[in-house]
C-alpha cells in the first residue's frame, strides 16, 4: 500500500516567540479515509491545516503530505505540490469576486496545469454539484449555499489526493448541510481522495469514517490546561 | 497569462477606481505630451521663422541685434548700409537673390518696412511657404503700402485706407510732430497670415522711406511750409540712398561660408553677414530655460497621477486579503501574487499612457487650428517624437516598479495571513 495521506512525528509549532500552539507526537490519516477533525477554537486546528497545506513552515519534527516530506520542499514546491494535489475548502468567501463561477472553479487549472486537463473536467464536476447551470453567472449573484458548492467543485477539480474542508458547512442551514455532506461524500470516493473535515459541529461527525479531536492528540493544550 | 487576465478582470471589477486612476494617468500623460508638442512647435516655429535665407547682412554691430531687427522688428540698428554696398553684393555672381529692409519709421506701434518686390517673391518660412496676399496687390507706387494680417485686423485697415507713418518706433501713437502727415500713404493690399512676425508691419517701397524723409535734416523734420509736396514725388525721382538690412540667399549652400567672409571683410564698408539658424539657436538657448521649468513642471503632474494610482492600489489591499488567501490556497505563491499587482499597476499606467496619447492626439487635431491663429504658434499633429517615447516608456516602466509597493505589502499579507483571514 502507498503512503498514508497524512503522517505527523512529533510536531512542534509556535509563531515567533509565543507559547506552543502544536505538540503533536504521532498522527497518521490513511489514503482514501474521511477524518472529521474538532477542537474548540484556539486549540490549533487552522494552524495544523496551514501546515498541511505547506503556507506555514518553521515546525519542527516531520511532517509527510501524500509520502513527501514537506520540510524538504522549497517554497515554490509547496505551493506547486498545494496546487496540484490538494484541494482547500474554506469556510466563507471562498470564491474571487471578480471571476465568473466557471473562471473560479477552472482557476487551480489555469494555475497549475498538471491539475487539471480541460474545461470539459470543470463541467463534469459542475454538474455532479449540481450547479451546472450557475457556469456562467457572477460570484456576486449566489446564495451561500451556492457558493459553497462552487468552492467544493474547485477543490475537488482534478481530484486532488487529499481534500481539505475548514467548517464548510458552518454557514449553511441544517437541510444544505446534510446534502453538501453528501455531494463532498459521493465525490470523494469517486475521485478517491482523503477527506480531512474540521468542524466544531458534532453532530456532523458520525457520518466519518474516524473522528479525532485536536485536544486528544495535541499535548500543547493539555500542559497549558495544566498549567 | 492566466495572471494577466486575473489582473484585468480585478481592475475590470473596481471599474471606477481603475477609470479613475487611468484618467488621472491619461490627463497628465496627455500634459506631458503636450508640452512636449508644444515644445516642439514653438522651437521649430521659431526655427522657421524665415527659411531659405541663408545670410542676413547689415551694419556691423552685434550679431543677435541684427537677427532682432531684421526678423522679428526688435530693436533697433544702429548704423545703416549704403545702397551702393547693397547692390553691389546683390549682383554678386553667387547670390541668388536678396530682400532688402529699410526699417526706423511705424505707424501706431507696428513698423514699417520698406522694401522691394523681392521680398513679396522670395521671402520663405516654414521651409516653403510664401508670402500670400489675403486682399489687394504688391505696392507699386511710392505711396502704396501693404498691411502685415495682425496690423490689418487690429487697426481694421481696409483696401484703399489712407494709412500717416510716423518718424521713429515709439510704441503706440508716437510723437505726433515726426508723424509724416503731409505724405499720405494708401493700402493697396493685405497680407495672409503667416504667424510670423511678418504679420505685425506695414510694408512700403524702399522709395516710400526716401520720400517721407526727402525734406528732413539732421533727423529733424522740415520747417512747415518747406515740405516738398507729395504730387512732385514719383518713383523715378526718389534715389534710394542707403538700407538697413538685407536677407541674402546663395545658389549654392556651399558658397554661404565664402560669401559671409567676404562681407565681413568687405573694404569698402564696415558689414556684417551671419548664419540665421546659427543665430536663432543661440537666442533660443537664452530664452528656452523656460521650457524646461515647464517640463519639470509635467514631471511632477505626471508622479502626482503615479502617486495617486499607488493609493488606490495600496488602499484596495485590506478589502483584497480574502482573495490572496484565496489564490495562496489553489496554490499560487507569493511571486505569483507579487507579479498579479504589479500587472495591476503596469496595465494603468500603460491603460493611462494610451489615453494620454489619444487625448493629446485628439485635442491636438481640435485646437491645433485655433493655437495657430491665436498664437502664431504652429503646434503639429504628429506621433509622438522620440522624447515623447521616452516619456511614455518610463511612465509605464514606472507604474511598473510602483506596483512592487502594493506588491510587497500584498506579500508580507499573504505570508502573515496564510489560508486565515478572518472576515
Amino acid at each position: 500500500m502507498s503512503a498514508p495521506a497524512i503522517a505527523l512525528r512529533d510536531v512542534r509549532f509556535s509563531y515567533r516567540s509565543g507559547p506552543e500552539i502544536l505538540d503533536i507526537p504521532e498522527l497518521t490519516i490513511a489514503r482514501g479515509e474521511r477524518v472529521f477533525l474538532f477542537g474548540p477554537s484556539g486549540s490549533g486546528k487552522t494552524t495544523l491545516l496551514g501546515i498541511l497545506a505547506g503556507i506555514l513552515t518553521g515546525f519542527t519534527g516531520s511532517v509527510e503530505v501524500l509520502g513527501r516530506d514537506v520540510s524538504k520542499m522549497s517554497g515554490s514546491e509547496r505551493d506547486a505540490f498545494r496546487g496540484t494535489h490538494l484541494g482547500y475548502i474554506f469556510q466563507l468567501f471562498n470564491l474571487i469576486p471578480y471571476l465568473t463561477v466557471e473562471e473560479n472553479i477552472t482557476l487551480p487549472g489555469r494555475l497549475h496545469p498538471a491539475r487539471a486537463k480541460n474545461i470539459a473536467e470543470a463541467r463534469a464536476v459542475a454538474k455532479r454539484l449540481g450547479i451546472e447551470h450557475l457556469l456562467g453567472r457572477a460570484v456576486t449573484q449566489l446564495s451561500v449555499g451556492q457558493q459553497q458548492r462552487v468552492a467544493a467543485a474547485r477543490a475537488l477539480l482534478g481530484a486532488p489526493e487529499l481534500l481539505i474542508a475548514d467548517e464548510p458547512t458552518s454557514s449553511l442551514d441544517f437541510d444544505h448541510r446534510e446534502r453538501f455532506l453528501e455531494l463532498l461524500f459521493e465525490n470523494c470516493a469517486l475521485s478517491n481522495s482523503t477527506l480531512l473535515f474540521v468542524s466544531h459541529d458534532r453532530s456532523l461527525a458520525t457520518k466519518f469514517d474516524r473522528q479525532l479531536s485536536l485536544l486528544d492528540f495535541n499535548r500543547a493544550h493539555r500542559t497549558e490546561a495544566a498549567v | 497569462m492566466v495572471l494577466l487576465s486575473l489582473a484585468w478582470k480585478s481592475l475590470r471589477n473596481r471599474l471606477l477606481t481603475t477609470s479613475l486612476t487611468v484618467l488621472s494617468i491619461g490627463l497628465s500623460m496627455a500634459l506631458l505630451l503636450g508640452v512636449e508638442n508644444v515644445r516642439v512647435g514653438a522651437r521649430e516655429s521659431f526655427a522657421n521663422t524665415i527659411s531659405q535665407t541663408d545670410l542676413i547682412v547689415g551694419a556691423r554691430g552685434g550679431s543677435l541685434q541684427l537677427l532682432l531687427y531684421s526678423v522679428f522688428r526688435i530693436g533697433q540698428a544702429t548704423n545703416n548700409v549704403s545702397y551702393e554696398s547693397y547692390l553691389h553684393w546683390k549682383n554678386h555672381p553667387a547670390v541668388s537673390w536678396t530682400i532688402p529692409y529699410s526699417l526706423g519709421d511705424s505707424h501706431r506701434g507696428f513698423r514699417v518696412v520698406g522694401t522691394t518686390e523681392d521680398f513679396y517673391q522670395h521671402l520663405r518660412f516654414r521651409r516653403d511657404r510664401q508670402i500670400q496676399f489675403a486682399a489687394g496687390r504688391s505696392p507699386k507706387d511710392v505711396f502704396d503700402l501693404v498691411l502685415g494680417a495682425d496690423v490689418a485686423q487690429s487697426l481694421g485697415y481696409k483696401l484703399g485706407e489712407k494709412v500717416v507713418i510716423s518718424h521713429g518706433i515709439a510704441a503706440g501713437r508716437g510723437i505726433a510732430d515726426n508723424d509724416h502727415k503731409d505724405k499720405p500713404f494708401t493700402v493697396t493690399g493685405i497680407l495672409a497670415k503667416t504667424s510670423t512676425p511678418v504679420d505685425r508691419s506695414l510694408y512700403i517701397q524702399l522709395e516710400g522711406i526716401t520720400a517721407v524723409h526727402i525734406d528732413w535734416a539732421d533727423g529733424a523734420p522740415p520747417m512747415p511750409g518747406e515740405e516738398t509736396p507729395a504730387a512732385k514725388i514719383t518713383k523715378e525721382n526718389m534715389k534710394v540712398e542707403q538700407i538697413t538690412s538685407f536677407l541674402l540667399r546663395c545658389k549654392t549652400r556651399m558658397a554661404t561660408l565664402q560669401l559671409q567672409r567676404e562681407i565681413n571683410t568687405y573694404p569698402e564698408e564696415p558689414m556684417q553677414a551671419i548664419i540665421p539658424g546659427v543665430t536663432l539657436q543661440e537666442l533660443w538657448r537664452t530664452i528656452g530655460y523656460a521650457e524646461d521649468a515647464l517640463q519639470v513642471v509635467t514631471i511632477f503632474v505626471i508622479l502626482v497621477g503615479l502617486l495617486g494610482m499607488l493609493v488606490s492600489l495600496y488602499t484596495s489591499l485590506n478589502e483584497r486579503r480574502r482573495e490572496m488567501a484565496i489564490l495562496r490556497a489553489i496554490g499560487a505563491g507569493p511571486g505569483k501574487i507579487i507579479a498579479l499587482l504589479v500587472l495591476e499597476s503596469g496595465l494603468l499606467s500603460l491603460a493611462g499612457c494610451l489615453l494620454g496619447v489619444v487625448m493629446i492626439y485628439g485635442l491636438s487635431v481640435i485646437f491645433q487650428p485655433i493655437v495657430e491663429q491665436q498664437f502664431g504658434l504652429y503646434v503639429p499633429v504628429q506621433p509622438p517624437t522620440a522624447t515623447g517615447w521616452i516619456y511614455l516608456g518610463s511612465v509605464v516602466v514606472a507604474g511598473l516598479l510602483i506596483g512592487f509597493v502594493p506588491a510587497w505589502k500584498a506579500y508580507r499579507n499573504a505570508l502573515a495571513d496564510g489560508l486565515s483571514v478572518r472576515v
